[in-house]
């Protein structure tokens, strides 16, 4: 170790790690970020690598620019629509309705009206097969700027699929694997029609639910039809007034409603910042309801195992350290990470190596990794039993239709490997080499990728709103379906392609997919990154750069 | 829409007759110059804007530039004679004025 570094870097406590880390130049930042193999006293059993490369100040500058220009042509056209030197293709109020209270808020539209439908036809296209690895587009023109669409009858076929959450391959519909589904689908019909507290409690829901228990290492489970409304009616029979909620900058919109329908108090702490966690975890004891300063009744954090916007991994050790410590609960939404990482597919906990009885509320959804819909929550007994009687879902929502409930059951049992074959086992590890491939030559090639180095969500960023639309068109044209995603879902700055890998891409797939990227990183200048990574990773192990002395 | 976006840089040229190659590289030099206005449509975010209105910001940028190139060609070096003018008076004058006080 030379002069540069003093101590070894397991000494440095968690505030000389945020010290030293402001204090560099942004490069030397990035590449200290990158290369910490501190293990917080003991927490993390392996080195937690995850990198949110900021783009030179130019790329910003540009971006405001390229908007700014973009709102004024918006004002400009507005105008021009308003006057009627223009046709308005947007639906408006009859001339009898102007002196009511506004039906269509013009302002907030704006964005709408003069960005999204000029680069419109980048989204919600219509697929003709199944979505697997490769699927079917239909082709669509418009003949007058993205205001209305027309098919021209052909079909693109064979274009590789990077955004489907399709982590490990179910999505499938060879009717070899498909038996059983066929079967429950004859004995049971397809609709339920009715809810689990009435007559929709059926054997094969009871069944399921022992079958996730048993996969996730926990007392008891439930399933939910939908898992949109598994965060959104749960919480609320979880907490409620008087309760307080610590919930991650960036959860999903889920979890947020279920946090506001429940009536708690809401804090939110910065993404996957335990400092910032720590900090409100402390207040919130110390000082309690925020008037009469009784102590909450209960204290909730709610997290993600992975973000799929950023593609990073919950700090999980450092969270249940946090918990134990403040006596706080914990809710952990797998929605993307069930299945996808972890050694045999059991999610975030099985990747930290963690107990599943640390955590209080296991929840995920059966939409990602195992080809269905629905929703679950697992945990001890005496919750499972509680939300069984009390969950809004329970008691007003349908339950899971028979065959869809059959197809989780087929994949679950093939990924722990009770229906005899390796299958599942190898999926998942191909899911975990694919990953590495491809975020190791994106890394190689010069893009800035955010996220954990082994999480299948691979965000790329584009930064510019022009390159956004530009960036999707290219792709098809080279016959590879993406995902952009621009301004409100993400921070305005911060436009992004979003990746989903696949343990049904095969790396001929993969190679097509890195060889166009690397042409339109080329094409459209989108190599941002400034400290490019050799494949010589022995070059990386050294913590300092200075001359050795 | 553009069709500049559809452009593809082929890589590498077949060596061939002289006539050609000084073809090639012409061909070479406009796919160049129209690859930067590609970049340029890119990052000023117009290659989002109907043709009409990319013509009209083009103009209004042009007339900027235009401006301001005229203005800087008129002004600067009338400022740059001034400004120096005025540091040799100051720099020079005080030159004078110490040796006035020493003898």
């Amino acid at each position: 170790m030379s002069r540069g570094l003093a101590r070894s870097e397991e000494e440095l406590t968690g505030e000389e790690v945020t010290v030293l880390r402001e204090s560099l130049a942004p490069r030397w930042r990035d590449v200290f970020l990158q290369h910490l193999h501190h293990t917080k006293g003991g927490l993390y059993k392996r080195p937690f690598t995850e990198s949110f490369e900021q783009a030179p100040l130019y790329v910003a500058v540009l971006t405001y620019m390229g908007f700014g220009v973009v709102t004024l042509f918006g004002y400009f056209r507005d105008f021009l629509r308003a006057w009627g030197f223009e046709k308005c293709n947007l639906a408006q109020e009859r001339e009898e309705q102007k002196d009511f209270v506004p039906l269509y808020q013009d302002f907030e539209n704006f964005y709408t009206r003069n960005l999204y439908m000029r680069v419109r036809d980048n989204w919600n296209r219509p697929i003709c097969s199944l979505p697997g690895p490769q699927f079917d587009l239909m082709e669509r023109v418009s003949d007058d700027y993205n205001w209305t669409f027309r098919h021209t009858g052909k079909v693109i076929d064979g274009v590789i699929n990077m955004g489907s959450y399709n982590y490990l391959g179910f999505a499938e519909n060879d009717p070899t694997f498909l038996t059983s589904v066929e079967e429950s689908n004859e004995k049971y019909g397809s609709g339920v029609c009715s809810t689990r507290q009435e007559m929709g409690n059926l054997d094969i829901h009871e069944e399921l639910e022992k079958l996730v228990a048993t996969f996730l290492g926990v007392e008891s489970a439930m399933t939910f039809g939908m898992g949109f409304a598994t965060n959104a009616m749960n919480i609320p029979a979880l907490v409620g007034k008087g309760c307080l909620i610590l919930s991650d900058e960036l959860n999903h919109t889920s979890l947020v409603l279920g946090a506001r329908l429940s009536g708690s108090t809401i804090r939110v702490f910065k993404h996957n910042n335990m400092q910032s966690l720590e900090k409100l975890l402390r207040d919130a004891v110390v000082h309690g309801q925020p008037r009469s300063h009784r102590p909450w009744k209960k204290i909730l954090i709610i997290v993600e195992g992975i973000y799929s916007m950023e593609g990073s991994i919950v700090r999980l050790p450092e969270i249940i350290a946090l918990k134990k410590k403040y006596k706080a609960y914990l809710y952990l939404d797998e929605a993307h990470s069930i299945g996808a990482v972890g050694p045999t597919g059991r999610g975030v906990v099985e990747f930290f190596e963690l107990d599943p009885r640390d955590i209080d509320v296991l929840m995920g959804t059966f939409t990602k990794s195992f080809g269905s819909s629905g929703g679950y929550i697992a945990g001890k007994k005496e919750l499972v039993d509680f939300l069984r009687l009390h969950s809004h879902s329970a008691v007003y929502a349908t339950s899971m239709s028979p065959p869809v409930a059959e197809q989780i059951l087929r994949s679950m049992k093939c990924i722990m490997g009770l229906d005899g074959t390796t299958i599942g086992i190898q999926r998942v590890r191909r899911l975990a080499e694919n990953t590495r491939y491809f975020r190791q030559r994106l890394n190689e090639m010069g893009f800035i990728i955010y996220g954990h180095e082994e999480s299948p969500v691979v965000p790329l960023l584009l930064f510019m709103p022009g390159k956004v639309g530009a960036f999707a068109r290219e792709m098809l044209k080279r016959k590879i379906g993406v995902v952009v995603v621009g301004f409100p879902a993400t921070p305005i700055t911060e436009a992004r392609a979003r990746f989903c890998v696949s343990a049904a891409h095969t790396t001929p797939m993969l190679d097509k997919v890195l060889n166009a990227l690397d042409e339109l990183g080329d094409h459209l200048v989108l190599k941002y990154s400034r400290h490019t990574r050799s494949s010589r990773p022995e070059l990386y192990d050294e913590t300092s750069f200075e001359m050795d002395d | 829409m553009n069709t500049v976006r559809s452009l593809c840089l082929t890589p590498g040229s077949v060596m061939t007759s002289p006539l050609s190659v000084d073809m090639m590289d012409v061909k070479r030099f406009k796919e160049y110059i129209s690859w930067l206005y590609y970049q340029y449509l890119l990052v000023t975010c117009s290659y989002v804007l109907e043709p009409w209105e990319q013509s009209i910001f083009n103009t209004v940028l042009l007339t900027v530039v235009a401006m301001v190139v005229y203005t800087a060609y008129v002004f600067i070096p009338i400022h740059i004679r001034l400004a120096l003018e005025f540091f040799s008076s100051l720099c020079g004058g005080q030159h004078e004025s110490t040796v006035a006080i020493i003898s």
